[in-house]
C-alpha cells in the first residue's frame, strides 16, 4: 500500500497516469451529460407550475452538489497532504479549488437566472443561494491565500490548514443560513433545495449528476498535470522526456 | 530540570500581553473608538428615529463588533512572529497550542471585554430596550470570544503575507457568519420578548467547538509562518 | 543536566529554499562534550541546515535523531533540551532587559530573580537590568539574548552567527561560554564566518559548498 503511493506519488508516474486516465473520464462525461441535457430539454415534460423555467434545474442543481463535493475532495486531499507530507495531494487540492469556485459560481448565476420567472427578481436571499455564495466566498479566500505565498511548499501547507478549518465549518455555516432563511419565510416565496420532483424529471438529473462527477474527474486530470509541470519545471524527469 | 509547568507558561504570556499592552495602550483603545465611530455611521445613513433604528440594532451592533475585532486581530502576531519570539516560542518544549491561546484570551480581555461592556450603552442609542441588555451582553461574550479564536487562526496563517489585513478579513468573515447570524438573531428575538436561549445556545456549542480545535489550527499555522 | 551519551545526528538531509535545492544529503554527528562549527561563505544553506536541526524547518527528505530517537513526533521532549540563537535576538522592544528574560526564558522553567541576574551579570550587561531593550546598543542586545540562551539550560546550543555585532571582549565572552557550555558535556552547533574557537580540541568543523 506505501509502496503504492509512493510510487504513485511521484511526479513523473502520476503525470504519466494522469494523462492515461482522463480520456477515461472525458468522453464518458461528455456523453453523460449530453444525453442528460438531450432528456431534460427535450424529453422530459414541463413543470405544471413553472413551465420550461424548471429546466435549468438540471445545470443548477448538479452545479450546487459539484460546488460541495468539490470543496470536500480539496479539505481531503490537503489534509492527506499536510499529515502524510505528500506533495501530489496539495497539488491536487491547488488544481481542484479554481474548479470548486467555477462550479459554485455557475450554481449562483443559474440560481439566479431560475429566480427571475419564479420570483420575479434575479436575487433572493433564500438558503441555498445565500450559502452558495458564502461557500464561494470560501473559495474565494483560499485562492488569495494560496497566492498571497511566495514560497509554494508554505502556500500548500497554509491552505491546508484554511481548507480543514473551513470544511469543517460548511455544515455549521449551511445550517446557519438555514436556520436564518426559514425565520425569515415571509420573504422567500419556495425553497430551491427541495423541490418535489415527479420521476420523469429526475432519472436525467442523475445522468446529469454523473455525467458532472465524471467531468470533473476529467478536470482534475488536467489540471493536475498541468500543476505537476508547474511545479516540476527545474527537475530532470522532464528535461528528459523532451 | 525545573520545568516550567504549561499553566504557568500561559501565565507569563498573559502578563506579558498585559505588560506590553499597558505602555501601548493607545493601540489597545483603537479598535474600541473604531466600534463607536462605526455604530455612529448607520443613524447618519439611515435614519434617526428610534423606533426605526430599534429594528436593525441587533445586526448593526453585531457587524460593528465583528469588524472591529478583526480590525484587532491583524497584528495579534505580528511584532512576535517579526521579532523572532514566536520561534523561541515554538521551540520552548511548551504546547504551543497553549501559549497561543493564553495569547488570544489576553487579547480578548483587552480589546472583546471592553467591547462587551460599552455596547449596552450604545444599544440604547440605537434605541435597544434595556430587556435586551442581558442578551446583548451574553451574545456578544460568546460571539467576541469565538471570533478571537477563529480571527487567531487567520491571522496566524497571513502573518507572514503580504498586504494581510484585507486577506484575514477575506479569510474569516465567511467563517464567521454563523455567529453573525445567531448572535443578531439573539438579541432581536429578547427585543421582540421572544426567549433567546436558542441561538444563544447555538452560540455556546459553536464557542466550545472553536475552543477545542482552534488552537491545533493556530499552532499548525503559527508553525508555517514562523519558516521564512 | 546533559542525558548520558547524548548525541545529535543529521542523516541525509535534504531541503529546498522556494526552487533551490539548497542541503543535499547532508549528515553529521555530535556527541556530547563536542562543538561543531559549520562553515561556508554566505547562502550556502548553513541557517537552513540549523533551522532544519530545530525543527522550524521541515526537510524534504532525512531525519535529525536526538539520543538515537527521533525529533519528529516528540519535538516537544527535543525542543526543552535545546537552545537556539537565531539571527533575531527575540527581544520585546518595549519590555525591559530583565523582563525579557523573564517572560521568555521563563516559559521553559521557572526563574528567580537572583538567576536573572547572574545571567545578565555573565554577559556583561547587569546595569542594563532595568532598561527597556529598545535603548540597548546592538551588541548588547546580542549580550540579552547570550544571556536567555544560558537561562535556557539547555544540553544542545544551535547558535546562528553568535558574535554578530558583537566587539572582541563580546567574542571572547561567547568563545568562553561555548567551551563552558561543552565542557560540562554540553553540545553546541553554531553557524559562523568569523573565526571562532578555531583552535578549541573539542572543535570540528563542518565545511559547507
Amino acid at each position: 500500500m506505501w509502496l503504492w503511493i509512493h510510487k504513485f506519488g511521484s511526479p513523473p508516474h502520476a503525470y504519466r497516469l494522469l494523462g492515461k486516465l482522463a480520456p477515461w473520464f472525458g468522453w464518458p462525461a461528455l456523453g453523460l451529460i449530453l444525453l442528460a441535457t438531450w432528456w431534460g430539454l427535450v424529453k422530459a415534460p414541463a413543470d405544471y407550475q413553472q413551465g420550461d423555467a424548471f429546466r435549468i434545474l438540471y445545470v443548477h442543481a448538479p452545479s450546487a452538489w459539484m460546488s460541495m463535493f468539490t470543496y470536500v475532495v480539496m479539505a481531503v486531499a490537503a489534509g492527506i497532504g499536510l499529515i502524510w507530507r505528500i506533495k501530489l495531494a496539495h497539488a491536487a487540492a491547488a488544481a481542484a479549488a479554481p474548479i470548486g469556485a467555477a462550479f459554485t459560481f455557475l450554481a449562483l448565476v443559474t440560481g439566479s437566472i431560475w429566480g427571475k420567472p419564479m420570483w420575479g427578481t434575479w436575487w433572493v436571499w433564500d438558503a441555498r443561494l445565500t450559502s452558495e455564495l458564502l461557500l464561494l466566498f470560501l473559495y474565494l479566500g483560499y485562492m488569495a491565500l494560496r497566492a498571497s505565498f511566495d514560497d509554494p511548499q508554505r502556500a500548500d501547507r497554509a491552505s491546508a490548514v484554511l481548507a480543514i478549518v473551513g470544511v469543517i465549518n460548511v455544515p455549521i455555516i449551511h445550517y446557519s443560513v438555514v436556520w436564518w432563511s426559514t425565520l425569515h419565510q415571509a420573504a422567500s416565496v419556495t425553497k430551491l433545495d427541495k423541490p418535489s420532483i415527479a420521476l420523469p424529471m429526475l432519472i436525467p438529473l442523475f445522468i446529469m449528476i454523473a455525467g458532472f462527477q465524471l467531468y470533473f474527474g476529467w478536470l482534475i486530470c488536467r489540471r493536475l498535470r498541468a500543476e505537476i509541470l508547474r511545479r516540476e519545471r527545474n527537475a530532470s524527469w522532464l528535461k528528459e522526456a523532451n | 530540570m525545573r520545568r516550567a509547568a504549561v499553566s504557568a507558561a500561559a501565565r507569563l504570556v498573559f502578563t506579558r500581553d498585559l505588560t506590553l499592552a499597558w505602555r501601548r495602550w493607545d493601540e489597545v483603545a483603537q479598535p474600541l473608538i473604531f466600534y463607536v465611530v462605526v455604530t455612529t455611521l448607520f443613524p447618519l445613513a439611515t435614519t434617526p428615529d428610534l423606533t426605526e433604528l430599534r429594528k436593525i440594532a441587533g445586526g448593526v451592533l453585531w457587524v460593528a463588533a465583528l469588524l472591529s475585532s478583526l480590525l484587532a486581530l491583524e497584528s495579534l502576531f505580528r511584532s512576535d512572529v517579526e521579532d523572532g519570539t514566536m520561534e523561541q516560542w515554538v521551540l520552548s518544549g511548551q504546547p504551543l497550542g497553549w501559549l497561543l491561546l493564553a495569547k488570544v484570551a489576553c487579547h480578548w480581555v483587552l480589546t472583546g471585554l471592553p467591547l462587551v461592556v460599552i455596547s449596552p450603552i450604545i444599544g440604547t442609542a440605537l434605541g435597544l430596550p434595556f430587556d435586551a441588555w442581558g442578551t446583548l451582553i451574553v451574545s456578544l461574550l460568546l460571539g467576541t470570544a469565538t471570533l478571537s479564536v477563529l480571527g487567531g487562526i487567520g491571522a496566524a496563517l497571513t502573518v507572514g503575507v503580504r498586504r494581510g489585513s484585507v486577506l484575514l478579513s477575506l479569510l474569516v468573515l465567511p467563517l464567521a457568519m454563523p455567529l453573525l447570524i445567531f448572535g443578531s438573531r439573539a438579541v432581536t428575538m429578547a427585543m421582540d420578548g421572544d426567549s433567546p436561549a436558542g441561538p444563544l445556545q447555538l452560540l455556546a456549542a459553536i464557542f466550545f467547538l472553536v475552543l477545542s480545535l482552534g488552537p491545533l489550527a493556530m499552532s499548525a499555522a503559527i508553525r508555517i509562518s514562523v519558516e521564512s | 543536566m546533559v542525558p548520558e551519551g547524548a548525541v545529535l545526528e543529521a542523516r541525509a538531509i535534504n531541503a529546498w529554499r522556494g526552487e533551490r535545492h539548497i542541503l543535499r544529503d547532508v549528515s553529521f554527528t555530535v556527541h556530547a562534550g563536542e562543538f561543531l562549527k559549520v562553515t561556508g561563505p554566505n547562502g550556502v544553506g548553513k541557517t537552513t541546515l540549523l533551522r532544519v536541526v530545530c525543527g522550524l524547518l521541515p526537510a524534504e527528505s532525512g531525519e535529525v535523531h536526538w539520543c538515537g530517537r527521533p525529533v519528529r513526533g516528540a519535538s516537544d521532549e527535543f525542543h526543552a533540551q535545546l537552545g537556539y540563537l537565531g539571527h533575531p535576538n527575540s527581544l520585546k522592544a518595549d519590555l525591559t532587559a530583565r523582563e525579557n528574560l523573564r517572560f521568555l526564558a521563563g516559559l521553559r522553567q521557572a526563574l528567580s530573580d537572583k538567576e536573572i541576574d547572574a545571567a545578565l551579570d555573565r554577559c556583561g550587561i547587569l546595569s542594563r537590568g532595568d532598561l527597556p531593550s529598545r535603548s540597548l546598543s546592538a551588541g548588547q542586545k546580542r549580550r540579552l539574548a547570550l544571556a536567555r540562551l544560558l537561562l535556557a539550560e539547555a544540553s544542545l546550543w544551535v547558535l546562528d552567527e553568535p558574535v554578530t555585532n558583537l566587539d572582541t571582549a563580546g567574542i571572547t565572552l561567547v568563545e568562553e561560554l561555548i567551551q563552558e557550555h561543552v565542557q560540562r558535556g554540553g553540545l553546541a552547533l553554531a553557524a559562523a564566518h568569523q573565526r571562532l574557537l578555531d583552535h578549541s580540541p573539542n572543535l570540528r568543523r563542518l565545511e559547507m559548498r
